[in-house]
């Protein structure tokens, strides 16, 4: 199992040199997705708290970034961690709100919509900020001002920042921690009846998620050069982060990363063809389709039930 | 004043999302969507059949009857007893659907329905009304009463009511649920194919209007009590006026904010309800 990991690993690292322009960008789309999946899931699928609000903590965490940049010249590396830090007071309060008045399934998902528009609406109201129209970062081709020449550079990011999600992830998983949320999430009383702080856990899933997310709101960013209030924190990008682990399989490891290797592609590929006759809001449809398509016939995710098939002709050949 | 008139229109809105909850404990996210639908049906039928929005709000209603219907026989009705979870992810893929279709078939840009009515305005008293909101608060009002008679008079609303109140009770003395489920969802649908219809001389949409009816209808629900009629009707009328006094003393690119606010308040609270005891 680790000789295969390393393997996949080298071969990931070694990649761009034969990727085109194209595929290059796809796959930093795609690891750059699967982070921000990775991210929900641990609130979202390790801990079940359907999150449709995640967006919110992209567009914090990259407008800070962007204006202690613009404002201050503070370099993105540092404005990133600055970002996520109010993108997890956001989470925190979004959380604390949510978890100590009970609000569960409908009603927190209702929550979360409603701040993540709460601060879409404000934002474009926010002359400082750019208002509706949005901040635009000049191209220095500066890394310190996280601006490449070379698009390889988001390559290695974006693989770093999944790969780190991952590792976060896969850390709570193995730990009592990633027991709690399994526990609170499949029966929030009877966890609580075994002693186990429901709220606590559930904060901190919370925190460290909408941290991570707010990391991602940096690279998104600086990755497209502009922050508009609509695409930061609009309910497409919440859409966009909660549908790949939820087709890859929500809750488990892998789920996020095979959502995005799935997904992202499709997304791109219905974009070029459909975006350019003016349809725009056809990937909509196909995300909403397939949501129902998921729910209907594969509501464990893809990722399990792969594994299932894959393990089959194993215990066949027995 | 015209806040009040308007509130008709969220009452018969809050009154069909409240119905579907009630009944099948389902949290119909579309809801606004579905509204938006029946305005562009509305629109449809006054731009290529010359049909006033005050005649065909009926057939938009029986669309909607049958969307909903649809919906339900289709889609939830296969989920039933899956976890909460699913029921949302299953709506909340529903209403994309619908509202991205609008915007691929219509476009973004905001339409209005022309009628002669919303030209006139009448003096009722020493107060200036325009006649259109003062139709459309009126058909509103009948609809939400029609409805009532047809839960309370018939035997088929009886019949909803009962599975409402106790599924298995229904079962057992031989209803068929699941009919009853479709018969309840279509008749929520329709609730918006009207209150769409009705508005939509009145109030410009686009698709993504449905969100904001949506967060409407969800204030108005929950502050009248999950599931409680008379509380999403009141609730109705009662969310519309502090919203437009909220459009008093706000800029109207916020008055999104307010109703967001609003939703986040009303949340935390999760009032018992207007009436009755608290749903949870």
């Amino acid at each position: 199992m680790k000789w295969a990991l390393g393997c996949v690993l080298v071969a990931l690292v070694a990649l761009p040199a034969v990727l085109s322009s194209y595929a290059l960008t796809l796959f930093i789309l795609i690891f750059f997705y699967g982070f921000l999946g990775q991210a929900w899931n641990i609130v979202g699928g390790y801990a079940g708290q359907l999150s449709a609000g995640h967006a919110a903590f992209v567009g914090v965490g990259g407008y800070t970034a962007a204006v202690l940049s613009i404002e201050l010249g503070l370099t993105p590396w540092i404005g990133m961690l600055v970002g996520g830090a109010l993108a997890a007071l956001l989470g925190a309060i979004i959380g604390y709100l949510g978890f100590r008045f009970g609000l569960r399934g409908f009603y927190f998902v209702l929550l979360t919509v409603a701040f993540a528009e709460i601060c879409r609406v404000a934002v474009t109201n926010i002359d400082a900020l750019g208002g509706p129209l949005g901040l635009y970062i000049t191209f220095t081709g500066n890394p310190r001002q996280f601006q490449f020449q070379d698009g390889r550079a988001y390559y290695y990011i974006a693989l770093a920042l999944l790969l780190m999600a991952t590792a976060i992830a896969w850390a709570i998983e193995r730990r009592r921690f990633g027991v709690y949320l399994a526990a609170i999430r499949e029966d929030e009383a009877a966890a609580e009846a075994l002693g186990v702080n429901a709220f606590k856990y559930k904060m901190l899933a919370m925190v460290v998620s909408s941290f991570l997310t707010g990391l991602g709101g940096t690279f998104y960013a600086f990755y497209l050069f502009s922050l508009q209030p609509n695409t930061l924190f609009g309910i497409p990008l919440s859409v966009e982060i909660i549908i790949r682990p939820i087709v890859g399989g929500a809750g488990t490891l892998l789920g996020p990363i095979l959502g995005s290797f799935i997904l992202t592609p499709l997304a791109e590929v219905s974009r070029l063809y459909l975006g350019q006759e003016g349809l725009h809001g056809a990937h909509l449809i196909a995300y909403g389709v397939l949501l129902i398509a998921v729910v209907l016939f594969l509501p464990e995710g893809a990722y399990p039930r792969l594994v299932r098939v894959l393990a089959r002709p194993a215990r066949g050949g027995r | 004043m015209s806040g009040v008139l308007f509130g008709g229109v969220y009452s018969l809105m809050a009154v069909g999302l409240t119905l579907i909850f009630g009944v099948m404990r389902v949290v119909n996210f579309a809801h606004g969507d579905m509204m938006v639908w029946g305005m562009y049906l509305a629109y449809i039928l006054a731009t290529r059949a010359g049909v006033d929005p005050y005649v065909s709000f009926i057939v938009c209603a029986l669309a909607l009857f049958a969307l909903g219907f649809l919906v339900q026989r289709g889609l939830v009705d296969r989920i039933v007893g899956a976890p909460h979870e699913m029921q949302i992810l299953l709506m909340l893929g529903v209403a994309l659907v619908l509202e991205n279709l609008a915007l691929v078939l219509f476009g973004p840009e905001p339409t209005r329905v022309r009628s002669p009515l919303a030209a006139a305005a009448v003096w009722v008293g020493p107060i200036f009304v325009d006649v259109a909101r003062l139709v459309t608060f009126v058909v509103a009002v009948a609809l939400t009463l029609v409805l009532w008679a047809f839960l309370f008079k018939t035997d088929l609303g009886r019949t909803v009511r009962a599975a409402a109140d106790n599924t298995y009770g229904a079962l057992v003395i031989g209803t068929d649920v699941r009919r009853v489920y479709a018969v309840a969802f279509g008749v929520g649908a329709a609730c918006v194919g009207a209150a769409g219809a009705l508005v939509s001389p009145i109030l410009p949409f686009q698709p993504p209007t449905g969100l904001s009816l949506s967060v409407a209808s969800f204030n108005i629900v929950i502050i009248g009590g999950m599931g409680n009629l008379l509380g999403a009707f009141v609730g109705g009328l009662l969310v519309s006026l502090a919203e437009s006094l909220g459009a008093v003393f706000l800029k109207p690119s916020l008055k999104e904010l307010f109703s967001f606010s609003l939703l986040v308040v009303i949340l935390l609270i999760r009032p018992a309800g207007l009436f009755g005891h608290r749903a949870s």
